[in-house]
């Protein structure tokens, strides 16, 4: 990470204003060559405001950003040229076939038509689509659009992919399969920034990550490390938890939510506190797990709705 | 801040035409069709029916057949039909659910260069639509050549006229329905009322005046005259009218859709 290249997204005190709301509180944030960054946060956390403002679809209130070394709002056109953009809602082309909406799409970036076509056919086999080139979109399943966004996304062989929410709304067997094709991507060193509201996806696809809410980013690092910091490394749920027990862990100033009729508690490596736990206070109403990203963005997050 | 402000409109625009070709190429048969029958449609009802009723009507000092007064008036109603609802309801659909400009605007294009694009590709579909239409409007010997071939440019640049006016509808409109007004309002009214069906000059002189500030009545005298073989300096200035008209629309356009896809 020491090279002289620029970082691929360099932003600084970004701010984002719409009439009396402010999406985006002053964010910062770097992305380095060939790094996954997430950014997590739950719904109208500013996460797609922010990165509209990084591929350049909409202006910044306030503050700078880099990508490429190449400032957004005067370098926009040759910043767009060597990104590639998979939005959150469905975008691809209804009036066009699989295969064309890749050549059509091309064509955009002034690639040659030749290239295009030998560039979409190569990504529709890439995505497995290459048995549907010339369907509807419209015939396809979701997850077989999705694949279809990403490949279009590619076909201007990008230095970043910026994905919005890839896999939301997916099942199972397609997230998997998105998830595969991302993860390939990423070992040929691809940089992607992507927002998610998924933990799973953000800890197995990301290398290091950005929780923000309410336009402010709480925390940023490494998936692992953050679980650590902010939940511990095990964890355990006591149902009904009896007042002894709350007593308990008030005095010994243990990191705990109390949630109605649900108490979690979070430990640290090796403090023998879940052992004592066990022993004393827990019947079948206790759980003990591993910490996870889930419980690190709910503890900074809140539990409450986001509607 | 504007992120658009600048060097932002080259020729790029015209890979949105292009988009726009593609899928217009898949459906030419059904697309041709209208500016095919309905000339037919219309010459037979007016020129048959209603024309036995008028017979012939003075128009510049000429006495001639009431199918040759409105024939040069179809192909004016159908360049703006073409280029304004090319424009309003299949530009929204393509904006506000297809999703096609955001996706545009992930590439090398700028939204303006989207909505220029657009606009040409209404003003193509006026020029396309009029071809076809001359060719059956000739087939009766309605056009004087070479005259008559002035009028594919003029459908172009009728077009964009009538593009932009329904490019700025489609950035103001909430929603697809509430197109009904400008063509209630706008659209009808000048089909009706732009020396379209009767000349202009058997009305009241306000009505005149009125007329005359339709960009369809200036279309219509100079496609008439064309059609006629009449050459005259006084069609400059309707040319002229429908130039000034498109560079007044064109940026009001911009700016509405800038307004509204923008955020």
């Amino acid at each position: 990470m020491k090279d002289r290249q620029p970082p691929v997204i360099e932003a600084r005190h970004l701010r984002k204003v719409f009439g009396d709301f402010t999406a985006v509180d002053d964010i910062s944030f770097r992305l380095h060559r060939g790094e996954c960054l997430g950014l997590l946060g739950p719904n109208g956390a500013g996460k797609t405001s922010t990165i509209r403002m990084v591929y350049g679809f909409s202006p910044m209130s306030a503050g700078s950003l880099r990508v490429f070394g190449l400032d957004v709002t005067t370098r926009w056109r040759s910043i767009k040229a060597r990104i590639g953009v998979c939005h959150q809602e469905n975008n691809l082309d209804p009036d066009l076939s699989v295969l064309e909406n890749l050549v059509v799409f091309a064509g955009y970036f002034s690639i040659p038509r030749k290239v295009a076509k030998e560039r979409a056919e190569k990504l529709l086999r890439f995505m497995s689509l290459d048995q549907r080139q010339d369907e509807k979109v419209t015939n396809l399943s979701g997850g077989m659009m999705r694949r279809l966004v990403l490949a279009r996304a590619l076909i201007n062989e990008p230095e970043l992919l910026i994905l919005d929410e890839p896999t939301t709304g997916l099942d199972p067997q397609s997230r998997h399969q998105v998830w595969e094709k991302l993860d390939q991507l990423r070992a040929e060193g691809l940089s992607i920034l992507l927002t998610t509201h998924y933990m799973e996806e953000a800890s197995s696809l990301c290398d290091r990550l950005v929780i923000i809410d309410h336009g402010k980013i709480l925390v940023q690092g490494k998936p692992k490390e953050l679980i650590r910091q902010h939940a511990g490394r095990d964890v355990i749920e006591v149902f009904n938890p009896t007042n002894k027990l709350l007593r308990f862990v008030e005095s010994s100033r243990l990191m705990h939510d109390n949630l109605p009729r649900r108490l979690i508690i979070y430990g640290q490596e090796n403090d023998g506190i879940f052992e004592r736990l066990g022993e004393h206070y827990c019947a079948e109403n206790c759980i003990r797990r591993m910490a996870t990203l889930e419980d690190v963005f709910l503890r900074l997050t809140g539990r409450d709705l986001r509607e | 801040m504007n992120l658009l402000a600048g060097r932002d409109v080259t020729w790029r625009f015209m890979r949105v035409w292009q988009r726009n070709f593609i899928v217009y190429r898949r459906i030419w048969k059904i697309n041709f069709l209208p500016p095919i029958l309905e000339p037919l449609f219309y010459l037979l009802a007016f020129g048959l029916g209603f024309g036995s009723l008028v017979g012939k009507i003075v128009y510049q000092g000429r006495e001639i057949q009431y199918v040759a007064f409105i024939a040069p008036a179809l192909l004016s109603v159908n360049m703006m039909y073409n280029a304004f609802f090319e424009n309003t309801y299949a530009s929204f659909v393509r904006m506000y659910y297809q999703k096609t400009f955001d996706a545009i605007m992930a590439t090398p294009l700028s939204l303006r260069e989207v909505i220029l694009g657009e606009i040409a590709w209404g003003a193509t579909k006026s020029l396309m639509a009029t071809a076809v239409m001359l060719g059956v409007v000739s087939a009766f010997g309605l056009v004087a050549y070479p005259h008559g071939l002035l009028i594919l440019p003029l459908s172009f640049l009728a077009g964009v006229a009538f593009g932009a006016v329904g490019m700025v509808f489609t950035g103001i409109t909430p929603t697809i329905d509430m197109f009904n007004l400008p063509v209630f309002l706008f659209i009808t009214p000048m089909f009706l009322f732009s020396g379209t069906f009767f000349p202009l000059n058997d009305l009241p002189t306000w009505a005149q005046k009125v007329a005359a500030a339709f960009p369809l009545t200036h279309l219509v005298t100079v496609t008439r005259g064309l059609c006629l073989g009449i050459m005259s300096r006084d069609y400059l200035y309707g040319i002229f009218y429908l130039i000034v008209f498109s560079l007044l629309w064109i940026p009001l356009a911009l700016k509405a859709m800038e307004r509204r896809l923008i955020r």
